[in-house]
């Protein structure tokens, strides 16, 4: 009988792999990123050929730009292993500019990314990473003179594509915190209409970011996105719902407080605040620093980084539910819900009492039979 | 002379009684899956499971009894009717409202006198249905996040972009107190008017008669 499990991949073919060779990078290296990649984006296993193909004959543009962040999502990107970043630097991508990397400096570098974007107009990818402030007429953040909202406005007009990373370039994120003081914004609300994916994340998964640029050179369009432009193979599944402590939650299993018995046992995070039933990411699957670990699997509850309102909605993190309005920073839902009910109970009891010694005001006295 | 009324006809009390049931049951399960007070001393234990598949049960009796309820406020006699939670629409129903506020807040006498809802409690069930129909939204927009792509992701998945998971979940439990302060009052108006009405309040909604004299009306 034929199962799936039958189902071997079709091999890449051997002047491909050849070449990649002659390209110094490692062959088994070469075909476990096909695989590894082909996987996360949930395509079948038929599909690793046309992968190795796509990313062994194009040299993809990309210019990789940087507002209000931290580099954190450079960094992570930097740190991906499936193949080393050098490699995918070097030899699948063609990085036009990146901060963080580039030689170049000062107005050389800027004069560097005009040409770039002149040279391959609708055809490069643009990386945004960092939120665009627009507050002071975009004074807050200027690169060699022109502010970041000109700018971003200009290369994302510009792109064939523009990947918005980590949580800032995608919901605003940290910068974008009541009470917002730069006015900053996404990339997708700064050009709302444009060819935009987001991928949020504190920082994004690097193997997530290498998956959607492959499909891009796969496919020549980004993957299928859900009601926040995000790539449904990476957000289309909750963090709960994949989590490896799921069945200490179904359980009723629960860490009190850091370091008890039942954290140590590997018990469910929920009452130590954890965001995971809110938040859309595939951590618990993927994992960060090479397959290593995740927030949940370390012990501490998801902080939901990757959801929009991060930081205000998933903020504080040691408790499930939002800070209420108007109220103190101590005060939860529960205890205000329980002072209404009891403020209730109160009211209507001393309304009860008085209405005890309301005289005359009961109806149909006169057919009141009192009896011996 | 006293007459016996039917007013409550049983489609409402069926509602009522279930609405009760599953309000209690969802407030109870709610309770606890925002914050378990109860910890399962083993793992083959299924406390939150359990606690969740109730919730979700119950939330669709409730959802089914509040649509039932809305329905028959088309088809039902004029103390169901969707206009009876309208009251302050007519002349007659202003005036019977001040009079009826005033009886309550101690500044009038007279209690108005009414075979169906009085118009202040009549003005009460039209918020509360209102809230009702915000924790069904909420709570299916909230449950169907298990399933993206999936019916009530389909349906009510907007409502979590557009106000926010987090801030859903946060409405969703203060309207619980809120409702929890409705059912107190409501309880207690109840009793004071079978007290003061003598005309069978708390006992119309179990069997649906209440004693009218139509003189009075």
């Amino acid at each position: 009988m034929k199962t799936d499990l039958d189902a071997v991949s079709p091999p890449i073919p051997e002047e491909i792999l050849q070449r990649v060779e002659a390209r110094g990078i490692n062959r088994r290296d070469f075909i476990k990123f096909c695989t590894v990649t082909t996987a996360a984006l949930a395509l079948p296993v038929s599909f690793i050929p046309t992968v190795a193909q796509a990313i062994e004959d194009k040299r993809l543009p990309v210019i990789w730009v940087e507002y209000q962040s931290c580099s954190g999502d450079s960094e992570a990107f930097l740190r991906a292993n499936q193949p080393t970043a050098g490699e995918i630097i070097l030899d699948l991508l063609s990085i036009e500019y990146a901060e963080v990397i580039m030689a170049a400096a000062g107005h050389q570098a800027e004069e560097a990314k005009r040409q770039a974007m002149e040279k391959y107009k609708g055809q490069y990818i643009l990386i945004v990473e960092g939120s665009i402030p627009t507050g002071a007429g975009g004074g807050y953040c200027t690169i060699g003179g022109q502010s970041a909202v000109d700018d971003c406005k200009m290369l994302v007009q510009n792109a064939a594509a523009t990947i918005a990373v980590g949580s800032c370039a995608t919901f605003g994120g940290l910068p974008a915190a009541a009470p917002n003081p730069t006015s900053a914004v996404s990339v997708s609300s700064l050009v709302p209409g444009a060819t935009i994916i987001n991928l949020p994340g504190c920082p994004v998964n690097a193997t997530n970011l290498t998956a959607t640029i492959v499909h891009f050179m796969t496919f020549g369009r980004l993957p299928a996105v859900d009601r926040l432009g995000r790539p449904k193979f990476a957000y289309g599944k909750r963090i709960h719902d994949n989590c490896e402590r799921r069945s200490h939650f179904d359980a009723g299993q629960y860490a009190e407080a850091f370091g008890d018995e039942a954290q140590r046992q590997g018990h469910c995070l929920y009452k130590l605040g954890c965001k995971g039933p809110e938040t859309f990411h595939n951590c618990p699957t993927v994992r960060y620093n090479e397959g290593t670990s995740w927030p949940v699997m370390a012990g501490h509850g998801c902080i939901g980084c990757s959801e929009p309102g991060f930081w205000d909605t998933m903020s504080p993190f040691y408790r499930r539910l939002p800070k209420v309005p108007g109220f103190g920073i101590e005060d939860t839902a529960d205890k205000i819900g329980i002072g209404l009910a009891a403020a209730t109970a109160v009211a209507f009891g001393v309304h009860g009492v008085a209405s005890c010694f309301r005289k005359g005001d009961a109806m149909e006295e006169d057919k009141v039979v009192k009896e011996d | 002379m006293l007459r016996i009324y039917y007013v409550w006809e049983w489609p409402v009390r069926i509602c009522h009684w279930i609405n009760v049931i599953s309000m209690i049951m969802l407030s109870v399960t709610g309770f606890y899956i925002g914050s378990p007070f109860m910890t399962a001393p083993d793992t083959s234990m299924y406390i939150m499971g359990w606690m969740r598949m109730l919730h979700f049960s119950f939330a669709y009796l409730f959802a089914v009894s509040v649509a039932a309820r809305i329905v028959w406020m088309f088809i039902g006699n004029q103390h169901a009717s969707w206009r009876a939670f309208f009251p302050w629409l007519t002349k007659e129903g202003r005036t019977a409202f001040i009079k009826m506020f005033r009886y309550y807040t101690f500044t009038g006498k007279q209690i108005s006198y009414e075979t169906g809802h009085n118009p202040v409690a009549a003005t009460a069930y039209l918020g509360i249905f209102a809230l009702f129909i915000f924790q069904i939204v909420s709570g299916f927009a909230m449950y169907g996040q298990f399933a993206p792509g999936g019916f009530w992701e389909g349906i009510l998945g907007g409502l979590n972009v557009l106000v926010g998971n987090q801030w859903l979940r946060l409405l969703h439990h203060g309207v619980m107190w809120l409702l929890a302060g409705f059912i107190i009052n409501h309880v207690y108006s109840g009793w004071l008017m079978d007290v003061k009405e003598r005309n069978g309040t708390m006992s119309g909604i179990f069997s649906g008669y209440r004693f009218i004299e139509p003189e009075d009306l």
